[in-house]
């Protein structure tokens, strides 16, 4: 199926949650308001017509400028072999971008609905500091309650892949610095 | 050897003693495997036969650091990690001693300038003895740090024992909690 046909079915389903699309570009892809997004992905994995079984990964985008942070899930779908040969096929291939605004970023959670999301939301929080509400892993802190951290330190401070990131000086007094003399954190 | 530690004057050389007690130090460095990332292959390489390590009596890898003279660390290691390394170090027993495998132990390598996460350097957490340098070191090079190593051991003297002398700076109860 071609994305402009999944995304006529969506339409149909939900109607203006789906806030837009971009099908021109080298990942075509179909824009969810971040409240039904839960709803729409349950939808996407159980349809017959679509079957969107498979997260392939959950990807993050900073963008500064417009204010914002996208999580961007790219989904297939693989059938079980019907008759013949042994291997699974790939039917449909779809990417759903998920916007919130970056200062105070909140996705609600996937993971119910693909298990794989786990591991990524919990990354991306890492990483980008998008909050996942009612993540299956979540932990309490200072911060609020957050998914938590698979990467960095548990008490890391900031998100490095954030375009405003400053490398830290130093960690539980081991020295971070890279310059002679340097004294104030550098991006 | 605790009764002749450090109690004879400078410039006394044990000589036969030092000899014999430095050569079965130097051709026995068991190591601890220690491999953190793509160093660790070249570590493998010279446990394998091509570039054998069993023939400097270094061929048997100990997993435990209780019972290991040498940790070769060998890998990138991060902030996470450091912490882990340094409690590692503080397992192993006397004599002990350190190598740093690696452009990313030598000096934070290929992640200077850019790596967040990356201690830039391992002996900014444990103190080093050897470094060898390379991205990754090839085998040979890793077998002349280790006979650096052995070197370095063979020069080493009971009157003056290293171990001993910092120990003798005092061990508060704060500082060994830190450890």
């Amino acid at each position: 199926m071609t994305p402009e046909e999944i995304t006529d079915i969506l339409k149909k389903q939900f109607g203006a949650k789906i806030a837009g699309f971009k099908f021109e570009t080298a990942h075509p892809r179909v824009e969810v308001e971040k409240s039904a997004w839960p709803e729409v992905a349950r939808f996407l994995k159980s349809d017959p017509r679509l079957q969107l079984n498979f997260l392939r990964s959950i990807a993050s985008l900073d963008l500064l400028e417009d204010e914002k942070f996208v999580a961007i899930y790219d989904l297939l779908s693989m059938r079980p072999p019907t008759k013949g040969g042994d291997a699974w096929t790939m039917e449909n291939e779809f990417s759903v971008h998920v916007s919130t605004e970056r200062s105070n970023p909140h996705i609600p959670t996937v993971a119910q609905v693909w298990p794989a999301a786990d591991w990524h939301e919990r990354e991306t929080y890492d990483l980008m500091g998008i909050t996942f509400d009612d993540h299956p892993d979540s932990v309490i802190d200072q911060d609020g309650t957050h998914p938590r951290r698979i990467l960095c330190a548990d008490d890391w401070v900031g998100h490095p892949l954030r375009k405003d990131y400053k490398f830290p000086m130093e960690y539980h007094g081991i020295p971070a610095v890279t310059e002679f003399d340097q004294t104030r954190p550098i991006h | 050897m605790s009764w002749i530690e450090n109690r004879l004057e400078d410039g006394l050389i044990i000589t036969s003693l030092d000899w014999a007690i430095n050569w079965g130090r130097s051709c026995s460095i068991w190591p601890m495997t220690f491999g953190l990332a793509c160093c660790a292959i070249e570590m493998m390489a010279i446990g394998a036969s091509r570039f054998d390590v069993d023939r400097f009596g270094a061929g048997a890898f100990r997993a435990s650091p209780r019972q290991a003279d040498l940790m070769i660390v060998a890998g990138t290691v991060n902030f996470k990690m450091a912490s882990r390394v340094k409690r590692l170090y503080n397992q192993m027993p006397e004599p002990k001693y350190v190598m740093a495998m690696g452009a990313c132990t030598v000096g934070g390598g290929p992640y200077y300038k850019n790596g967040y996460h990356v201690v830039k350097g391992v002996d900014l957490v444990v103190p080093v003895d050897i470094y060898v340098p390379g991205c990754p070191p090839r085998p040979e090079t890793l077998l002349e740090g280790l006979m650096r190593l052995q070197d370095m051991i063979k020069h080493q003297t009971l009157a003056r024992d290293r171990w001993v002398t910092a120990k003798d700076a005092a061990l508060t109860p704060e500082t060994a909690a830190s450890n």
